[in-house]
């Protein structure tokens, strides 16, 4: 049998303020563009979330269990989904009750945090862990680190946290001559399996769907179909990751995008060896042709796949150095609303805005970033920052004094 | 005594010291009682000034016989020769792009909407304001047919042509103001066309009209002018009303060193960040404020970035007036390290606050506040060790305003009108 691995990412950060200025420093101590978080979520719900969580329990009463995707909702999404649209955070629960739909961990904030401080990453996918077994009642066993961020570290890190299933993107200079659609094994690891993104395949339907230049185009479900049917015999599993906001909201409505999606699972069975199943089945299906060995970090952004979207720039290093060395002070207030927002504030979007690489992704980042440009997003971090770092002084000031005065009475 | 007057930039729309100084030279010539018809390219949403007779160079209709006597004239002439030569840039590119930046910030917040970038670099305007430096021309020619004015008084190259062409038809003496040559805005890298402007805008006045001494010596120097021929009256500032001032409330303890104005070359921003850091070594304190826009906005937060200060030193972005007083006033150091100011009006603001202020020795200002600390705009171990010196030091800080504030007493907008109407009167004397 041969398997297809749909998995979808779930996400939205909490958008600061674009217009936090220095003289809010001191004073203003609420950083979110609580509008237009509202505002987005409420406009990607109506696009995306509720007509694809329809479509996606609709498939799955059809084939009566046949028909399998998994999700990863980051914590601050669902935060959102809690605060501005409950309905869709339903949705999610239908489909976790179906059987048929596996959801994922990964840092709760999606974070770049396993870069920065291990012990923060491990509190975090905790966190996660804590919250996919509240909302949906999964002990999860798959992993994805934010934007597939992935190495050999990470994957022995994630082994010994219990999980045993990683995902990764199947990146040409990590594979090389071989091919994504195998089950793998992390360099160094005994337990845990890599599902490996099969790029090409995910990004024809992510970015190339409605793209009229593409010699493709039109995509039909049977065309695409029979490009998966080709792999029969070269092949075991096919890992089609995306963002879930490709449905609706990246490729609208109108380009027939969720036409396309009903029609895909029937024209998929109409070859007798392909199946559906989640990431953490992989391994009752098959073992690891071989050790995969990913010294450096990968990624799944960018034609570069690797850290830059994030990192690299003066602006990224000098904010996101800043916000890690906050950490200590933080935890150390133990003020759980504070520790919340410093964390809000790890989220790698805020990085991606301040990336200064203007080439064949700008349009993509451009398409992300609410900012004119990455300077007015360094600016804002930095007086939120800044602020942030204001208060933690101010109440390590006020509990000194406070200890001052309870000694002096005893 | 009456003048015909062209400016290009007034309150509130300006883009750097000119919008302002031509607003107080006209306070202070109605104040020595000359009258003033003052043309400016536009007037939407410029404020209203009774005492001023201001006429909007886009609302001026011309009658078919004007238009055709205008089409063989002079300025269309020499204005479609300079657009075939295709000179598009206002004072520079960026600052040009800056300014109506600026002024669609203005209009959306007047709209009630509010610009979203602290940057103000991108669109293209080029080509559109030299068409409307000419068709400015245009007007001026018209205006100068009118022939009911005694003199004319042109500010800065952007109104030469205008001036000129008034000057011709009606005959009567051009006075040019220059508040900054074209080696002020772009350094060595001048634009020919707005020098060859400049060039020919000096030769055809009767009299020029410099900022500073240190303008004067420009124009001497760059430009061939007969020193005999260019008369120094300086700037200054008018207080403004200060009411913003009360209430307002420092969020930060940390002391505030400022810096104020288009973060651009000829103002030495990048030597403001270089002391900063050194600064930031020796005291905690201290916080520093880089307020404005410009074209070296990106190079220096990158800068800032990578020398891991911006803990301490902040980017605002574009101020309107209110912020811009806000600022002032919270501020207890005001540093103007700028490589090449004709005159530098904001160390005169910065005093109104009783701020005490460090210039650099190649700011016009500097002739006029003596007793103001003084470096090179290169040596920044001077200006980080002098800038401690002053943090540190109440009572030195205190006494440099007060000097400089009394220096300051000398130089009233009045002082101007008055040197501007004598020489008016000198002029149309030998004129007639």
């Amino acid at each position: 049998m041969i398997s297809i691995c749909f998995y979808f990412q779930v996400h939205q950060p909490f958008r600061l303020k674009k217009n936090y200025s220095f003289f809010d420093i001191g004073a203003n101590h609420f950083y979110e563009d609580e509008d237009s978080n509202r505002a987005i979520l409420n406009k990607v719900s109506e696009k995306c979330y509720v007509p694809m969580n329809r479509l996606l329990l609709e498939l799955i009463n059809k084939y009566s269990g046949r028909f399998k995707v998994a999700f990863s909702l980051t914590g601050i999404a669902v935060e959102q989904f809690k605060k501005y649209n409950p309905d869709v955070l339903e949705l999610f629960k239908e489909l976790a009750d179906t059987g048929c739909v596996e959801f994922i961990n990964e840092t709760y904030y999606h974070s770049l945090a396993f870069l920065f401080s291990k012990s923060n990453f491990k509190k975090q996918v905790l966190k996660h862990k804590r919250l996919i077994k509240e909302l949906f009642n999964q002990n999860a066993k798959t992993f994805r680190n934010t934007e597939l961020i992935y190495n050999n570290e990470l994957a022995r890190f994630i082994e010994d946290m219990g999980y045993t299933t990683i995902l990764a993107e199947g990146a040409d200079h990590i594979l090389g001559w071989r091919s994504p659609n195998y089950l793998y094994q992390p360099a160094g690891c005994y337990k845990i399996n890599v599902l490996l993104k099969n790029y090409k395949l995910s990004d024809d339907i992510a970015f190339r769907f409605s793209n009229r230049g593409w010699e493709e185009f039109p995509l039909t479900a049977e065309k695409y179909a029979s490009w998966l049917h080709n792999i029969a015999g070269n092949g075991e599993i096919i890992n089609l990751f995306m963002d879930y906001e490709t449905f609706g909201e990246h490729q609208w409505q109108d380009t027939g995008i969720f036409n396309f999606f009903r029609k895909l699972p029937e024209e998929i069975f109409k070859h007798p060896d392909f199946q559906f199943i989640n990431p953490d089945q992989a391994q009752d299906y098959y073992t690891p042709v071989a050790q995969i060995d990913v010294p450096y970090f990968v990624s799944w952004a960018d034609i570069e796949r690797d850290l830059t979207a994030w990192l690299g720039n003066p602006l990224q290093n000098s904010s996101i150095e800043a916000v890690y060395a906050l950490e200590k002070k933080v935890m150390n207030t133990g003020d759980k609303d504070l520790i919340a927002v410093w964390h809000k504030l790890l989220t790698s979007d805020h990085f991606y805005y301040m990336c200064t690489k203007w080439f064949s992704d700008g349009d993509v980042h451009k398409y992300f970033n609410p900012y004119e440009t990455p300077y007015d997003a360094y600016i804002v971090y930095m007086n939120v920052l800044n602020d942030l770092n204001e208060t933690i002084i101010h109440r390590q000031h006020s509990k000194k004094k406070k200890r001052g005065i309870a000694h002096g009475q005893s | 005594m009456k003048v015909l007057m062209f400016g290009w930039e007034f309150p509130p729309f300006i883009s750097g010291g000119l919008g302002m100084a031509c607003y107080g030279i006209t306070r202070g010539l109605i104040n020595n009682d000359v009258e003033i018809r003052l043309v400016l390219p536009t007037k939407r949403g410029i404020y209203a000034e009774n005492q001023i007779e201001i006429v909007a160079a886009d609302e001026v209709e011309l009658t078919e016989h004007y238009r055709s006597l205008l089409e063989s004239s002079f300025s269309f002439k020499t204005g479609k020769e300079m657009l075939a030569n295709s000179i598009s840039p206002y004072y520079t590119q960026s600052s040009a792009v800056e300014f109506f930046n600026k002024y669609q910030h203005l209009m959306n917040q007047e709209a009630g909407t509010h610009g979203s970038s602290v940057m103000a670099f991108s669109g293209n305007y080029g080509k559109d304001l030299m068409n409307e430096v000419f068709r400015y021309s245009i007007t001026g020619e018209y205006m100068g047919t009118l022939k009911d004015f005694d003199i004319i008084h042109a500010h800065d190259w952007v109104s030469i042509l205008a001036g000129v062409a008034a000057k011709r038809i009606s005959g009567k003496p051009l006075i040019l103001h220059i508040h900054a040559t074209e080696y002020d805005r772009s350094g060595e890298n001048i634009n020919h066309n707005v020098f060859n402007i400049e060039k020919f805008g000096m030769e055809q006045a009767d009299k020029i009209v410099a900022v500073s001494y240190y303008t004067k010596n420009a124009i001497i120097s760059h430009y061939a002018i007969d020193p005999h021929k260019i008369v120094v009256v300086h700037n200054a500032v008018e207080k403004q009303k200060q009411i913003e001032r009360f209430g307002i409330q420092k969020n930060l303890k940390d002391k505030y060193v400022l810096f104020l104005g288009r973060i651009t070359m000829q103002k030495g921003p990048d030597y403001f960040i270089e002391a900063a850091k050194l600064v930031l070594k020796k005291i905690k304190n201290v916080r520093f404020i880089m307020a404005g826009s410009g074209d070296m906005m990106p190079k220096l937060i990158s800068r800032a970035a990578t020398l891991k200060i911006t803990d301490k030193f902040h980017f605002t972005g574009f101020l309107n007036r209110v912020e811009v007083e806000k600022m002032y006033a919270m501020s207890d150091l005001y540093v103007m390290p700028s490589v090449s100011e004709p005159f530098g009006i904001t160390a005169f603001e910065a005093l109104l606050y009783d701020v005490p202020i460090i210039l650099s020795k190649q700011s016009g200002v500097s002739e006029v506040l003596k007793d103001a600390i003084q470096v090179d705009f290169w040596d920044v171990e001077k200006l980080a060790s002098v800038i401690i010196n002053l943090l540190q030091d109440e009572k030195l800080a205190k006494e440099i305003v007060d000097k400089c504030q009394h220096e300051l007493k000398n130089i009233h907008w009045n002082n101007a009108g008055y040197k501007l109407k004598n020489l008016y009167h000198a002029i149309s004397f030998s004129h007639s």
